[in-house]
Parts: C-alpha cells; sequence; structure tokens
C-alpha cells in the first residue's frame, strides 16, 4: 500500500480522540481532542495528574476500548482490537497466580504460531533478560514485586512486539526497586528496539526514560505540551538539563520547582549528609531519617502536592 | 482443643446412639419386627457380604453412580463455564436455569422414566441430573467472580476461547469447581438410592431396600442405610483430600 511505504505516516498515531465515560448516568469526559504521534524506536513518557485520561489513553491504543471520536492508527491503518504487536505492562503486574514464572511468559505466546522448541527458547530468553532464570520455576506467590513486574515485563516482550507498552508499571513498587527498575526497564528497552510508551505520575522517571514527556491535564484530558528531553538530560537524573526539563514538567503539572536558594541549600545538605552519614555505624537509621528530611524539601511533586495546586496556585516554599 | 488431640470424639454421639438402640431393644420392650437389635443388622451385614451377595449390589451402586457422576459432572462443568463466561448464555440460559432448581429432584422421576425407560438408562440418567446442577451453579458461580484484570489480560494476549478456559477459567474457579464437585458426588449417591427405590428392579443397595422392606425384614433394611450412610461419609473425605492435594501449591 501507498501509506507503508510512505515515510512521513508514523509508525502509531493518535489522532483526534475524544472519550467520555457514563459514571452514574452522569457523562464524565475522560479525553478530548487527544492527538499524538510516535515514530518507530521512540520513548514517549505520557506524564499527568491522575484523572487526566494517560491509562484511558493507553487502553484506546491497546485496542481494549474505542474512542467516541477520532481513532488509532499504525502504519496509517485504523487498528481493530488488541494484537501481539502491542505488548502491555500493567500496574500491577497481573501474573496468573497459578503458573509459574515461566508458564506465565510463555502464556503470552499461545497466540503467536511459533513451534513449542522456539517458544521455550524465547521464553528462557527473556527470562534471562529479566535476570531471572533462576525463578522460571516460582509462582508468583514466591516472588518479591519487583522480581514479578519483571516477569511481566518479560511476558509483554516475549512476542518482541513492535510498541510496548506500559502503565505505570513502576508505580507499586517501593522506591529502591524502582529506581533500579528504571535503569533495566531503559536497557532492555534498548536492547529490543522496542517503540515504547510509558504513562507515569513519577516525572522524574519520565525524564529519566523517555526522549519526549507528553505532559497531559485532567477534566477532560488534553495534551498541555510535548518536551523533547535532550540526549544530555537523559539517563543523568543529577545533570542540570535534566534538573530543568523536569522543573519545566512540574511547573506545567502546577507544582511549582524548587526555585529559592533556602530549599536549594537543603537539599545540597541532604546529599552531604547522606555521603557523611556511610562512615557511621547506624546509616541506615541515619539514612532514612535523612531521606524522611530531603522528602520534605526535595520530593514536594508527588501524590501529595497535586491536590493543593487544583485552583492553579503554587505551592511556594 | 480442637479433635485433633481427641480422635475419637466425633464417635461419641454416634457410640451413644448404638447404646440407646441396644437399649431400647433389649430392655426398653421395642419389639424386634419394629427395631431389630444393633447385633442382628450387624450379623444380617456380614452375612449379606460372606453368602448374600451384597457385595454385588454395592458394586452396582456405585458403578451407577460412578457413570451418573461422572456425565452428571462432567457437563455442569461445562454448563457452568458457559454460562459464567458468556455474557449471552448467562441471560439467556442463567434464569432457566435457577427456576430448574426449585423444582424438587424426584419430580423428574416420572418424565425421565418415560424418556429413557425405568432400567440403566433412567437410572444413570436422574444421578446425572441430580449431579449436575451442583457442579454447574458452583462453576458458574466461580467462573463469574474472575476478575476482569484476567479476562482483560486474556484479550491482551489474544487468548481464544479455549485459551481462556484452560489457562484462566478452569485454573481461576479451580476451588469453586471441587466444591461443585464435592456436592455433585454428594448428589450422585442420594440421587442412586432414588433411582434404585423408584424405578427397575435392579441388583443394587436401594433394591436390597425395596426387598428387606416386601418381606419385612428390617435388620436387611436398617443394614443398607447404615451401609449408604458410610459410603456417603466415605466419598465426602475422598473428594475433601482430592481438593487438599489439588489446592496445596496454591498460595495466592
Amino acid at each position: 500500500m501507498l501509506m507503508k511505504t510512505d515515510l512521513t505516516v508514523p509508525a502509531l498515531e493518535v489522532v483526534g480522540i475524544s472519550k467520555t465515560f457514563h459514571v452514574a448516568g452522569k457523562p464524565v469526559p475522560a479525553l478530548r481532542d487527544v492527538s499524538l504521534s510516535v515514530q518507530n524506536g521512540d520513548f514517549v513518557a505520557i506524564a499527568g495528574a491522575s484523572g487526566c485520561g494517560k491509562s484511558t489513553l493507553l487502553r484506546l491504543i491497546l485496542g481494549l476500548d474505542r474512542g467516541d471520536l477520532g481513532h488509532v492508527r499504525i502504519d496509517g491503518m485504523p487498528i481493530g482490537g488488541p494484537g501481539l504487536d502491542r505488548g502491555m505492562v500493567f500496574q500491577e503486574h497481573r501474573l496468573l497466580p497459578w503458573l509459574t514464572a515461566e508458564q506465565n511468559v510463555a502464556a503470552a505466546l499461545r497466540r503467536s504460531g511459533l513451534p513449542a522448541a522456539e517458544r521455550r527458547r524465547r521464553v528462557a530468553e527473556q527470562l534471562e533478560l529479566v535476570g531471572l532464570t533462576e525463578f522460571a520455576r516460582a509462582f508468583p506467590a514466591q516472588l518479591s514485586g519487583g522480581m514479578a513486574q519483571r516477569v511481566a515485563i518479560a511476558r509483554a516482550l516475549v512476542n518482541r512486539p513492535r510498541f510496548l507498552l506500559l502503565d505505570e508499571p513502576l508505580g507499586a513498587l517501593d522506591a529502591l526497586t524502582r529506581l533500579r527498575l528504571q535503569g533495566e526497564l531503559a536497557r532492555i528497552v534498548r536492547h529490543g528496539g522496542t517503540t515504547a510508551l510509558l504513562v507515569t505520575h513519577d516525572v522524574d522517571e519520565a525524564v529519566f526514560l523517555a526522549d519526549r514527556v507528553v505532559v497531559m491535564r485532567p477534566h477532560p484530558g488534553r495534551i498541555a505540551d510535548v518536551l523533547t528531553v535532550e540526549l544530555g538530560a537523559r539517563r543523568d537524573r543529577s545533570s542540570p538539563s535534566f534538573l530543568r526539563i523536569r522543573d519545566r514538567v512540574l511547573a506545567m503539572l502546577g507544582v511549582s520547582p524548587i526555585d529559592d536558594d533556602e530549599e536549594r541549600e537543603a537539599v545540597a545538605a541532604c546529599s552531604f549528609t547522606i555521603a557523611a552519614s556511610t562512615n557511621g555505624a547506624r546509616s541506615d537509621r541515619i539514612g532514612q531519617n535523612i531521606g524522611a528530611w530531603c522528602g520534605r524539601g526535595g520530593a514536594r511533586t508527588e501524590q501529595d502536592a497535586y491536590p493543593r495546586t487544583e485552583g492553579g496556585e503554587m505551592v511556594g516554599g | 482443643m480442637t479433635g485433633g488431640a481427641l480422635p475419637w470424639r466425633p464417635l461419641l454421639v454416634p457410640l451413644a446412639g448404638l447404646a440407646v438402640w441396644e437399649a431400647m431393644s433389649h430392655i426398653g420392650g421395642v419389639s424386634n419386627q419394629i427395631l431389630p437389635p444393633p447385633e442382628a443388622v450387624a450379623h444380617r451385614l456380614w452375612d449379606g457380604f460372606t453368602t448374600g451377595g451384597l457385595s454385588v449390589d454395592l458394586a452396582a451402586s456405585l458403578m451407577r453412580a460412578g457413570f451418573g457422576f461422572a456425565l452428571g459432572a462432567t457437563s455442569g462443568v461445562a454448563f457452568g463455564l458457559m454460562l459464567g463466561l458468556s455474557r449471552w448464555a448467562g441471560r439467556l440460559l442463567g434464569p432457566l436455569f435457577l427456576g430448574y432448581r426449585q423444582v424438587a429432584l424426584f419430580a423428574w422421576v416420572p418424565l425421565l422414566s418415560m424418556w429413557f425407560g425405568g432400567g440403566e438408562t433412567g437410572k444413570i440418567a436422574f444421578i446425572a441430573l441430580a449431579a449436575m446442577a451442583p457442579a454447574a451453579v458452583n462453576t458458574w458461580r466461580g467462573t463469574r467472580a474472575l476478575s476482569r484484570d484476567y479476562v482483560e489480560l486474556g484479550a491482551v494476549l489474544m487468548f481464544q476461547p479455549l485459551d481462556t478456559i484452560r489457562l484462566i477459567a478452569l485454573p481461576g474457579a479451580l476451588p469453586a469447581i471441587l466444591t461443585g464437585l464435592r456436592g455433585a458426588l454428594i448428589a450422585a449417591w442420594l440421587a442412586t438410592v432414588g433411582a434404585e427405590l423408584f424405578l427397575d428392579v435392579a441388583p443394587g443397595l436401594g433394591g436390597r431396600m425395596n426387598e428387606g422392606r416386601e418381606t419385612f425384614q428390617l435388620d436387611l433394611v436398617l443394614g443398607s442405610i447404615l451401609l449408604l450412610g458410610v459410603v456417603g461419609l466415605a466419598f465426602g473425605r475422598l473428594a475433601v483430600f482430592a481438593e487438599t492435594l489439588l489446592l496445596r501449591k496454591r498460595t495466592a
């Protein structure tokens, strides 16, 4: 077809999608006129407060739901429903509890049409990629949250999908596991050359992983802006360009970045004390206290801050 | 403390009952024609098994129950899966099925005996019908209670209906299905006696009871009742054992 050879046609395109849900008879607009285009190999993060329709958008791209208006196109062709060209990682791992890790990954290959030997090879390969070869025979209940989510990532990738869709995949994990898995996710996606769409409310995560950050606003969900993360900023949480783009996204979401000197000093003091405390005998306890302290000054960006900014007011220092 | 430390405790009430029975027939002045003493019943059972062909009757009843159970339980689980997984089947057939449940089981005897005859076919059809209902109801409930998330996962992985049944519905509803199968086994055993009592005479415990009633051999009637109870109890225990075995690996 003409469209397939046309290089200007994006790999994935969301065209003018609107979606309204009906809750107790009342219409609740979830998305209004959302358009987005993604090229092959892109890593796009969709960031926004809860209720901005970002998960709905992912469900529409997945083909689990349809928009009232507009449509989703892959290579210029409207999608008809779910397909093995789109792998999905949900917020909870959603592994089948009665299957082992490898059986869970293999379940994704049931409709792949591959011969049994090739399936076994692929399952082993994916489990190795996420570092869980030794846990292939373990049941989900025997795995930690982070391990289970890595199995879920393996399951989403085992069909070698063109698109990897991630719906707050690390949102339910503890902070340390989350940081570790962010690094792994970057590696895994790069390894497969997959085009990735990540929905997240964690702005740091979005800037760390993505080439582009789509910022969404709620009620109804719409795209506020699309920011490009330049190469220097990506994957380097402490680079000035990382912080600059993160602060821009936060400002767009109505959370003021740290701009007065006093707070910057407090944050600097935190990192200094963390370094010093590694020599201390009770460094774990001290670390916790510092974490709580830093959380007050540095990480005012999460859930806690969103409700207070509903009226467009800045949360000042 | 619970039964674990005192394994004889469940036997307490039956033993007391036996003592009362013993006393009634010996010192209570109740005629042996109305209530034969326990030892007479035991003797009759012993005789029955050693020389009277009671084991043939027991085997015939167990066979019938087994066939009927297999037939009824399989169709019940299949029917329950259909009701639970297909929204249309649930809406169209669900109310009808619930209505059927309100009809007393034995009300089907005349109809079934006319359709299938009073012989072996009619008996097994009746037992299967009895076993079908608990299997279907529990499978239906178990399948309906499956998390929508898993069904959605099936959609994302492009599962065909058979994949969904094998990987999601059957294992997910397994605890409920096993409860249903236990109910079906007990229903099948109850229906076996009913079929043997109400349909054509054939070898079987029910037939033996009929014979005992007609010839006024109360020891035979009572012995058969005891035997039915023991077999029913054994079925229940067997089902519970199988359940624990099958669900042992589950932790989630």
